[in-house]
């Protein structure tokens, strides 16, 4: 019984996200974006980086950055404190 | 169909939900899990995606391209990328720590995580 | 492993240990950077363990993790160089010294190292962390599960 439940459920899941890709607008047109334009046409002049992606990751958007480094912090001193030799 | 890529992404994230429901061990869920990241992971790179465009790097680029994809979703892909490699560390460890007290991987025959 | 795996890592990791020092170094310039170079040095840690055995590889966790704490301290300190303006802001870029130096020109060119500013003193504190973390991460789940644990 549970098990159909969540086989309806799925099938319902999967025919939306699927229905809703196909009517999504088309691949390679999607709208203009007036912040990857500025991005990309002043990232050499203000950054002086020609990778335009590590100059969003590392200057234009360090916040994500530093939340991420805390967020692989986290991870690691998690799998650590769960491994780790246990004394006696 | 011109926007397949997004119907494929969105079906990788669709398997790893069947996945999901449908296996029992736990390092079967935590591929599943993967499955989905990496569906949603292609879904934004895709989404930012120009025609004609060439990667957002400067170095020795083509002269004669005219445009570039988005870099946006590419560097958020980044960071998403990251966040599920820490994800998936932590499932992992959680599994090899639940089997070295149960005995087991079946999520069925843990009592604490039954659903 | 067998001689021959052995024999295969030991030439394979120099040359994947390179090719990971050159991802994080030319983050600025070519496609990759911190994280990305990191995934491919913590993946010559994770070859070692299944070529030669994660046992001799025990005590590196003891300065792998340090090391993490280091690359996040720099990352951190890296950062906060800017607050006279904002946070994270670029103080080395077009300064004249340390990667200092504009773009050879604008558009597409050949790309000089002493670019960027902070990214890639950024990038090589990231690679750091990925490095400890993920190594350290590798080494403790292969080493889980054996008697001494």
């Amino acid at each position: 019984m549970k098990r159909w439940l969540f086989a309806a459920a799925l099938l319902v899941l999967a025919g939306y996200l699927l229905g809703g890709s196909a009517w999504l607008r088309p691949f390679g047109g999607p709208i203009r974006s007036e912040m990857d334009r500025y991005f990309i046409e002043n990232a050499q002049a203000e950054v002086a980086a020609n990778n335009v992606v590590t100059a969003i990751v590392f200057d234009y958007r360090g916040y994500d950055t530093l939340g991420e480094a805390t967020v692989l912090f986290a991870a690691v001193v998690g799998v650590v404190l769960m491994l780790r030799k246990v004394k006696g | 169909m011109g926007n397949m890529p997004f119907v494929v992404s969105m079906l990788l994230v669709a398997i790893g939900f069947l996945t999901l429901i449908a296996r029992r061990n736990l390092i079967k869920l935590a591929i599943g899990i993967s499955i989905i990241e990496m569906g949603v992971n292609l879904f934004l790179v895709s989404l930012g995606y120009v025609r004609g465009g060439i990667a957002p790097i400067y170095t020795y680029a083509p002269p004669e391209a005219k445009t570039m994809v988005f870099p946006t979703p590419q560097a958020l892909t980044l960071t998403a990328i990251v966040i599920g490699l820490a994800t998936t560390a932590l499932m992992l460890a959680f599994a090899v720590v639940i089997y070295r007290h149960r005995g087991t991987l079946d999520a069925g025959k843990i009592r604490e995580l039954r659903g | 492993m067998s001689v021959v795996v052995r024999t295969v890592s030991r030439v394979v990791a120099p040359v994947a240990l390179a090719f990971g020092a050159y991802v994080i170094m030319h983050g600025h310039l070519t496609p990759g950077g911190g994280f990305q170079g990191g995934a491919v040095v913590a993946s010559v840690v994770a070859l070692l363990v299944v070529a030669f055995g994660a046992e001799r590889w025990r005590k590196w966790t003891h300065a792998l993790l340090p090391l993490e704490d280091v690359g996040a301290m720099a990352f951190v300190i890296l950062a906060f160089l800017g607050l006279g303006a904002t946070f994270f802001r670029n103080v080395l870029a077009g300064s004249g010294g340390l990667f200092g130096a504009p773009v050879p020109r604008l558009g597409p060119n050949p790309g000089a190292l002493n670019t960027a500013g902070t990214l890639p003193l950024m990038n090589w504190a990231v690679g750091l962390k990925v490095i400890a973390g993920l190594g350290a991460v590798v080494i403790l789940l292969s080493l889980f599960g054996r008697e001494d644990g």
